[in-house]
């Protein structure tokens, strides 16, 4: 059975302006746009010229609810349910990960797939396959 | 005039995450949540979030990368590495605990700032931290001998 929350349009849609945004950054930059990438690079020590660009990149992220806000009136929905040391572990995690993968959601589930690149295919089965396991854990358990 | 056109490019991918939903966490969460299948509480939207981008970039890649160059650099930076070592298992398999414990992945998680909540500053703070922790550990000598990360942070 489906959640009443199911939102199969906006969804899509949204989808989609990821892929747009993707595709405009390969055709601007020439790189992937992998947000856990891009986040880890802010962090010394540089290898690259490409500081400003990925900045300006997390700013525009940054910038999109403040946007929604003001063109609104109102921030769409946002529900955190974990702790602070519940987010603290996530955190960690999710970064830990990421770099230690080479990617995230966004450069391997989304560039990484289109690309067909075996490496994403691995990564995205297996965060989906932990992912799974520990919602379920969290959830079901006892 | 490069930096903020890579601006308004983060801005429509933070949007993009906006209208799909990825940025809830507790959105995600249901999506992860196969257990509720059975009580009806499952939210298979995320599906169509991956579904909708992957079309994008299928079809924008083979575009974009059939031009001699990108329009702001003299080549395409694209991933190299094509073997499947333990650590692109390992590093997902970290990722994907962390990413169901709080419903949160790196691009959300930056685009949360904008609510200007704590939560996701705590998120976000402890997030850098273990990146922080994975490119130290990437290059000790050890340990690069294991994995040769030639560049710990391509994808």
């Amino acid at each position: 059975m489906i959640s009443n929350s199911f939102t199969p349009v906006a969804s899509l849609l949204g989808g989609a302006l990821i892929g747009v945004s993707a595709v405009l950054l390969m055709f601007l930059t020439g790189r992937i746009a992998g947000v856990s990438g891009i986040a880890a690079r802010l962090l010394p020590p540089y290898e690259d010229d490409a500081f400003k660009g990925r900045l300006a990149f997390v700013a525009g992220l940054i910038a999109a609810p403040v946007l929604v806000l003001l063109a609104s009136g109102r921030l769409p929905a946002q529900t955190i349910a974990a702790q602070p040391a519940t987010l603290v572990l996530a955190g960690l995690l999710v970064g830990f990960g990421s770099v230690w993968g080479n990617g995230c959601t966004s450069g391997h589930g989304v560039c990484g797939i289109s690309r067909l690149s075996a490496r994403a295919l691995v990564a995205t089965a297996t965060f989906m396959a932990t992912g799974f396991a520990t919602v379920f854990l969290a959830r079901h358990w006892g | 005039m490069a930096i903020f056109l890579q601006f308004l490019v983060g801005l429509i991918f933070g949007l993009g995450l906006l209208l799909s939903g990825m940025s809830n966490p507790a959105k995600v969460l249901d999506f992860l949540d196969l257990g509720g299948i059975a009580s009806g509480g499952w939210d298979p939207s995320l599906a169509f979030v991956m579904a909708g981008a992957v079309a994008v970039t299928f079809a924008g890649f083979r575009w974009v990368l059939a031009r001699p160059r990108p329009f702001f650099s003299e080549r395409f930076h694209l991933p190299t590495r094509r073997e499947l070592d333990l650590r692109i298992v390992a590093g997902p398999a970290i990722f994907g605990i962390g990413w169901g414990l709080a419903g949160f992945c790196p691009g959300p998680a930056l685009t949360a700032l904008g609510f200007g909540t704590s939560a996701a500053f705590i998120f976000v703070a402890a997030m850098f931290a273990g990146m922080w922790l994975a490119r130290l550990l990437a290059g000790l000598p050890a340990l690069s001998r294991i994995a040769t990360p030639a560049d710990p942070l391509e994808t």
